[in-house]
C-alpha cells in the first residue's frame, strides 16, 4: 500500500514500529506534493528543509522513548491563518504577503508536542472569507478529484492537500463553515470543535466570537485523534473552555444503538441538490439499521442565520482587520502622502475584493447610528438561534444534515454574486453563531463524481456523541469513498 | 423595503476603515451593500423584543491574570517585520503638523 | 450693562493605574526603558495575539469607584473603540462603554466656605496608548509602544463644576484618594493623570447648557486654570459676537496659551465600539466588594482624626501632614522612630514647606529618609546641636538624605558640652567686654545677650546658647 493511502494514526504505527523512517516518510509525501502541487495548489508556502530537519529531531525523540503518541513523526499541513514563529504567515492576502511571526500558535505548538513534523501553510481564502479559496492572492486552489472545481473553502487549500496525498492530515479554522463545506467538497473528514475547545492563541482572527481551529484528515479516528492532540485549555486565550473530558478517541465506538438523531427538515427543502438530499438520507438510513432513532423534527429559524452570522463576522473581522494598516508589520504601500494616506493605499492595495466587502459592510452595520438595528438585532437573533438548538438537544443526541446544498461548483463561478455564494453556507453557520460542534463525513459522490458531506452537529461540549455517530457509520460502510483524489493528471 | 447607499455613505464608511475605494469598486461596493443591508433586513421579520443580545455564547466569566511581569525585553519581535523603523521605533509619517 | 456667563465645566481624568504589568499582558509598566523594550505580540498588536486581564486593574478600579461612592456594576464588559492611529496598535482601543466598572458617585470638593458635591457619571477601565515622537527634521513620527497597554482607568464627571478653583480642588481630591488607596501615583507632570476640560458657557441663570467643547493635553494645575480661563473667553466672544461656539475637540498649546480644533476630515469620531470578543465579562460578587471595602486603607479624613488624637496634634498641622500620602508616611515613619509627633510636624511644616517652595517641589517628589529626620530630632532634642545647626543640617537631609550624626561628626558640628572650655571662653569675653559688663550689672538686662553672641562665637557657633547664657549668669555674680 502507497504511504499516501495511509491515515495519520496508521502512518504513526508504522513509524513506531521502525517501518518507515520519520525522514523517509517526509521524503515520500515531498516527492508527492512536487509532483502534483502545481495542479493543485493546496500550498502557500512549503518547508522542506526545515520538515527535514523537524524530522530528524522528532525521530530521535522517538527513538529516545521521548515521543509515544499516535500523531508522532507524522507530517502534517497548517491553514496558513495559524501563526508558526518564523515561518511566513499570510492568510492568503497580499497585506501580509512578508509577515512572519515572533510566536507560534497554542494549536501548533500542541501538534508539536505530540510529535507532529510541519511540512508547510495551506493556502485559504483570504483571512478565510470566502467559500472556494478563490479569493486567495496566491491563485485559487483546485479540487483535486476535478481539477476545474473548487475545492470549497476557506480551507481548501488544506483538505485538497489531505485528499490529493500531500500530508496525512492538516488543520483548517471554520468561521461559519470553513472546515465542513471543504471537507465536504473534498470527500475528508473535518471537524469544527465547541467554541472554545481549541486555544486561538495564534488564529490571525477573522471573527473572533466564531473562530475555531479544527482537524482536516481522512478518517474519523484520525480526527478524534488529533483533536484530542490540539485541544488545551489556554490561559493565553480568555475566551478557551475548561472541558471536562478531552479524551475524544475514547468516543471511536461503533454503537449508536438508542442514540436519538433529530433530522431537521428544514436542512432537506428548497435549494438542496436532489443527489445530496439522497446521499445523505441513505446514510441516515445506514445508521438507523445500527440501531439508532431517528426522528424527523422543526428547528426553525434556520433562514436568519446567515444574515445574523454576516453581521457579526463582518463587524468583527472590520475591527480585527484594522491592524494591517502598514505601520508594525506586512505590506506598506511604495509612495504615500500623509498618514491617512499611506493607511488607505496601503490596505485598499494590500486586500482583495471580498476582504474590502466584508470590512465596508462591517463598519457600516457599527456605524453611528445602525448599531442597534443591526449589531444588537443579529446578537438578539443569535440568542434566538441558540435557543432553538437548545430545544433540540433536549430530545435529540445529535442532528444530522448535509453540510452544504451542493457538491463543488467549478471554478470561477461563484465570486460574480457573493450574496449566492453566501447562502451555500446555510447548513454550517449557525453553529458556529451557536458554538456548537459539527464534522463533515463523506457520503459517497454525486453523478459527476464529486463528494458528498453529510453534516453531524453535536451540542455544546458533546463532540463525543458526534464522534461515535460518524465512526459508526464508517465501520457500517467500510470506507466506499476514495480516500485519495484519482489525480487523473501527472499521476499514472 | 430596499436600502439606498448614498456615495456619501460610501464614502463616510471608506474613510472608518481607511479603505480608498476607485470609481468602479464604489459602486460596486453601493451595489454590494444595498443587497446585503436588503437581506440582512429579514432579521426585522423576527421579534426581538425582550430578548437580551448575545456577545459571548458561554457564561464564562472572570478570567484574569495575576499582576506579575512574565516578559522581558520584546523589541526585537516587535520590530522584526516593521516595514519601516528608526531608533528602535516604529517609522510612520508625521502625525503631527 | 454687560451680559454675566457662567462657566459650566466637566471633566474626564484619565489615571494610570500603579500595577506591576499591563492591563492585557504580562510586560512591565515600568517607566522610561528604550523604546518598545517593555512590549510583547499582545501590546504591539500582532496578528494572532490575544487579551488577558489583568485581575489588579479590577480591584484598582473597584477600589476608586468605592472611595468616590459609586456603584460597582457587577456585571461589566469590555468594548472595543475602534479608530486609526498609529500609537494604538490594533487600531482599535480596547476599553468600556456600555457596562462601565462603577457609575453614580460623587466627591466632597471644598469651595470658599463651603462644602460641594461633584457627581461623578461613570468610570472606566481602559489601555493606554504608546508614544509618538516627532522628528523635527525628518518628517517623520516613531512609535514607541512601551506605554501601550498600560492600565488606565477614566473617570468621567458631570458638569457640575463653575470656575478653574473648582476643577483644581476637584482634581485635588480625586489624585488625594486615589494616592491613598495606593491605585496611581497620579503625577500630572509624568502624565500618570491627565484630565480633558469639557466646557461651555451660559449666561447666568439659563436653564439649558452651552455647547462644549473638550480639550485635551493639559498637563497641570496651572495649565487647567489657564486653558479654563482661555477656552471660557473664547466661547464667550464667539457668542458676543453672535457666532457659534462648535461641539469640538481642541488640543491646548500651553506655551502659546491657546487652544485649537483637532478636527480633520480622516477624524470621523465615529468609534464604532461593539462588545469585545476576545475577553469575557467580569462578575463582581457581592463578597468580592465587601473584601475589596475591608482592605480599603484609611483615607484622608479618618487620619486627620486619628492624628489629632494618637499623636496629639492640633488640626492646622493635622492637615498639613495628611495633605499628600507621601508628607503623612513620611510623619509617621519619622515619628514612629523619635517618638516626638509634634517636633516632627515642625520640622515638616516649617523647614520642609519653605525648602519645597524654594526649589519648587511638590511633596510627591520628596526624596529623604525618615530614619534621618528622625535622628535630626533627637539630636537637637537632646541638646547635642543648636537650632542654627539644625537648620544648616536639615537642608542637607532635604537635598541628599544625609546621616545627620556623621554630618556633624565630620563637620565638628556638635555642641561643646566640656564646661572647661566654655569657663575659659567665657573668661576671655567678661575680660575684654567691660562695657557690656558694666551695663548688665547696673542691671541693663539686655546686654546679656552681647555676652552670649560674643561668647558662640569663640566657641565657633558649638555651644548651647542656653548653657551659657547660665553660665555667664553665674560668673558675673
Amino acid at each position: 500500500m502507497d504511504i499516501f493511502q495511509l491515515t495519520a494514526v496508521e502512518l504513526g504505527q508504522k513509524i513506531k514500529k521502525k517501518e518507515i523512517s520519520v525522514v523517509e516518510a517526509v521524503q515520500k509525501f515531498m516527492e508527492r506534493i512536487e509532483a502534483i502541487e502545481q495542479d493543485v495548489n493546496s500550498f502557500v508556502t512549503i518547508d522542506k528543509e526545515g520538515a527535514l530537519a523537524q524530522a530528524e529531531a522528532v525521530q530521535k525523540q522517538i527513538d529516545a522513548g521521548e515521543l509515544t503518541g499516535p500523531l508522532a513523526g507524522v507530517p502534517v499541513a497548517v491553514k496558513d491563518n495559524l501563526c508558526i514563529e518564523g515561518q511566513l504567515t499570510t492568510c492568503s492576502s497580499k497585506i501580509l504577503g512578508n509577515f512572519k511571526p515572533t510566536f507560534t500558535s497554542e494549536a501548533v505548538l500542541n501538534l508539536q508536542r505530540a510529535g507532529a513534523v510541519i511540512v508547510g501553510k495551506t493556502n485559504m481564502d483570504e483571512f478565510a472569507m470566502g467559500s472556494t479559496t478563490e479569493t486567495s492572492y496566491f491563485g485559487p486552489t483546485k479540487n483535486p478529484h476535478n481539477l476545474a472545481h473548487v475545492p470549497g473553502g476557506s480551507s481548501g487549500g488544506s483538505c485538497a492537500a489531505v485528499v490529493a496525498g500531500e500530508v496525512p492530515y492538516a488543520l483548517g479554522s471554520d468561521t461559519g463553515g470553513s472546515i465542513r463545506q471543504p471537507s465536504s467538497f473534498c470527500g475528508v473528514v473535518g471537524i469544527k470543535p465547541t467554541y472554545g475547545t481549541v486555544s486561538r492563541y495564534g488564529l490571525i482572527a477573522y471573527g473572533s466570537s466564531l473562530d475555531q481551529i479544527g482537524p482536516i484528515a481522512k478518517d474519523v479516528t484520525d480526527c478524534a485523534t488529533i483533536l484530542e492532540a490540539i485541544a488545551s485549555h489556554d490561559e493565553k486565550d480568555s475566551t478557551s473552555v475548561l472541558r471536562e473530558d478531552y479524551d475524544f478517541t475514547a468516543a471511536l465506538k461503533d454503537d449508536v444503538k438508542g442514540m436519538k438523531i433529530g433530522i431537521p427538515k428544514d436542512y432537506f427543502g428548497e435549494g438542496l441538490d436532489a443527489e445530496v438530499k439522497a446521499a445523505i438520507q441513505k446514510a441516515v438510513e445506514v445508521l438507523e439499521r445500527k440501531g439508532a432513532i431517528v426522528e424527523t423534527f422543526d428547528l426553525g429559524l434556520v433562514k436568519y442565520a446567515i444574515p445574523a452570522y454576516y453581521v457579526i463576522a463582518s463587524a468583527e473581522a472590520s475591527s480585527n482587520l484594522e491592524r494591517f494598516d502598514g505601520v508594525k508589520y506586512g505590506y506598506r504601500t511604495e509612495e504615500y502622502d500623509g498618514l491617512h494616506n499611506m493607511y488607505k493605499k496601503s490596505r485598499s492595495e494590500g486586500f482583495g475584493a471580498e476582504v474590502k466587502r466584508r470590512i465596508m459592510l462591517g463598519s457600516f452595520v457599527l456605524s453611528s447610528g445602525y448599531y442597534d438595528a443591526y449589531y444588537l438585532k443579529a446578537l438578539r437573533t443569535k440568542a434566538l438561534i441558540k435557543a432553538e438548538f437548545d430545544k433540540a438537544f433536549a430530545k435529540y443526541d445529535v442532528i444530522i444534515g448535509p453540510a452544504a446544498p451542493t457538491t463543488a461548483p467549478e471554478l470561477g463561478k461563484s465570486l460574480s454574486d457573493p450574496l449566492k455564494m453566501y447562502l451555500g453556507d446555510i447548513y454550517t453557520i449557525s453553529l458556529n453563531l451557536a458554538g456548537l460542534p459539527g464534522m463533515s463525513v463523506p457520503v459517497g459522490t454525486d453523478s459527476k463524481g464529486l463528494p458528498i458531506g453529510m453534516q453531524i452537529i453535536g451540542d455544546c461540549f458533546q463532540e463525543k456523541k458526534m464522534i461515535r455517530a460518524a465512526y459508526t457509520y464508517e465501520c457500517a460502510t467500510n470506507k466506499e469513498h476514495e480516500t485519495i483524489a484519482a489525480m487523473s493528471r501527472k499521476e499514472a | 423595503m430596499a436600502n439606498v447607499i448614498s456615495d456619501e455613505t460610501i464614502e463616510y464608511v471608506g474613510i472608518l476603515a481607511k479603505l480608498e475605494l476607485s470609481g468602479a469598486e464604489k459602486e460596486n461596493a453601493k451595489q454590494d451593500m444595498e443587497k446585503m443591508l436588503d437581506y440582512i433586513d429579514t432579521l426585522n421579520e423576527l421579534d426581538t423584543a425582550g430578548i437580551e443580545p448575545m456577545s459571548h455564547v458561554f457564561p464564562v466569566n472572570n478570567v484574569f491574570r495575576e499582576d506579575v511581569v512574565t516578559n522581558g525585553d520584546g523589541h526585537e519581535a516587535a520590530l522584526a517585520n516593521a516595514p519601516k523603523q528608526k531608533n528602535n521605533s516604529f517609522e510612520v509619517p508625521k502625525t503631527i503638523g | 450693562m454687560a451680559k454675566q456667563y457662567e462657566t459650566v465645566i466637566g471633566l474626564e481624568v484619565h489615571v494610570e493605574l500603579a500595577t506591576k504589568t499591563k492591563i492585557f499582558c504580562g510586560c512591565s509598566t515600568e517607566f522610561g526603558g528604550a523604546p518598545n523594550t517593555h512590549t510583547c505580540p499582545v501590546c504591539t498588536g500582532m496578528p494572532g495575539s490575544l487579551p488577558v486581564l489583568n485581575k489588579q486593574v479590577v480591584e484598582y478600579a473597584m477600589a476608586v469607584g468605592l472611595a468616590t461612592n459609586c456603584k460597582i456594576t457587577q456585571v461589566c464588559k469590555f468594548d472595543r473603540k475602534n479608530y486609526f492611529y498609529p500609537d494604538n496598535p490594533q487600531n482599535y482601543q480596547i476599553s468600556q462603554l456600555y457596562l462601565p466598572i462603577a457609575r453614580d458617585g460623587y466627591v466632597e470638593i471644598e469651595v470658599g466656605e463651603g462644602k460641594k458635591q461633584v457627581r461623578i457619571h461613570e468610570m472606566h477601565m481602559e489601555e493606554d496608548a504608546g508614544k509618538l515622537i516627532h522628528d523635527e527634521w525628518d518628517d517623520s513620527s516613531l512609535v514607541d509602544y512601551n506605554r501601550s497597554g498600560v492600565p488606565l482607568i477614566e473617570i468621567v464627571s458631570e458638569p457640575d463644576m463653575r470656575s478653574s478653583d473648582e476643577v483644581i480642588s476637584y482634581l485635588e481630591k480625586l489624585r488625594l484618594i486615589i494616592q491613598y488607596l495606593g491605585a496611581s501615583d497620579c503625577k500630572l507632570q509624568e502624565g500618570s493623570m491627565r484630565a480633558d476640560v469639557n466646557l461651555s458657557v451660559r449666561e447666568v441663570g439659563a436653564a439649558e447648557f452651552g455647547t462644549r467643547t473638550e480639550m485635551k493635553n493639559i498637563n497641570s494645575f496651572k495649565a487647567i486654570a489657564r486653558a479654563i480661563e482661555g477656552e471660557r473667553a473664547r466661547q464667550i466672544e464667539l457668542i458676543e459676537e453672535g457666532r457659534q461656539v462648535i461641539q469640538e475637540t481642541r488640543r491646548w498649546d500651553d506655551n502659546k496659551e491657546s487652544s485649537y480644533a483637532m478636527r480633520s476630515k480622516e477624524d470621523a469620531q465615529d468609534y464604532r465600539y461593539f462588545p469585545e470578543p476576545d475577553l469575557v465579562p467580569i462578575v463582581i460578587s457581592d463578597d468580592w466588594i465587601a473584601k475589596i471595602k475591608s482592605q480599603q486603607p484609611e483615607l484622608r479624613t479618618e487620619k486627620l482624626e486619628r492624628y489629632k488624637n494618637e499623636f496629639a496634634i492640633p488640626q492646622y498641622d493635622a492637615e498639613i501632614m495628611t495633605g499628600s500620602k507621601t508628607m503623612a508616611d513620611l510623619f509617621e515613619a519619622t515619628t514612629a522612630i523619635c517618638k516626638k509627633p509634634k517636633k516632627v510636624a515642625n520640622w515638616l511644616m516649617g523647614e520642609t514647606l519653605r525648602l519645597m517652595k524654594e526649589h519648587a517641589i511638590e511633596a510627591d517628589d520628596l526624596k529623604f529618609s525618615p530614619e534621618n529626620l528622625a535622628k535630626l530630632v533627637l539630636l537637637t532634642d537632646a541638646g547635642d546641636i543648636n537650632s542654627s545647626v539644625a537648620k544648616e543640617v536639615f537642608e542637607k537631609i532635604f537635598t541628599d538624605d544625609i546621616d545627620p550624626e556623621q554630618y556633624i561628626e565630620e563637620k565638628g558640628l556638635k555642641t561643646v558640652n566640656d564646661d572647661g572650655a566654655l569657663k575659659s571662653a567665657i573668661e576671655t569675653v567678661i575680660a575684654n567686654n567691660q562695657k557690656a559688663v558694666d551695663e548688665y550689672k547696673g542691671g541693663k538686662e539686655k546686654a546679656i545677650g552681647a555676652l552670649v553672641g560674643q561668647t558662640m562665637k569663640a566657641m565657633q557657633g558649638k555651644a548651647n546658647p542656653a548653657k551659657v547664657n547660665e553660665m555667664l549668669r553665674e560668673m558675673l555674680k
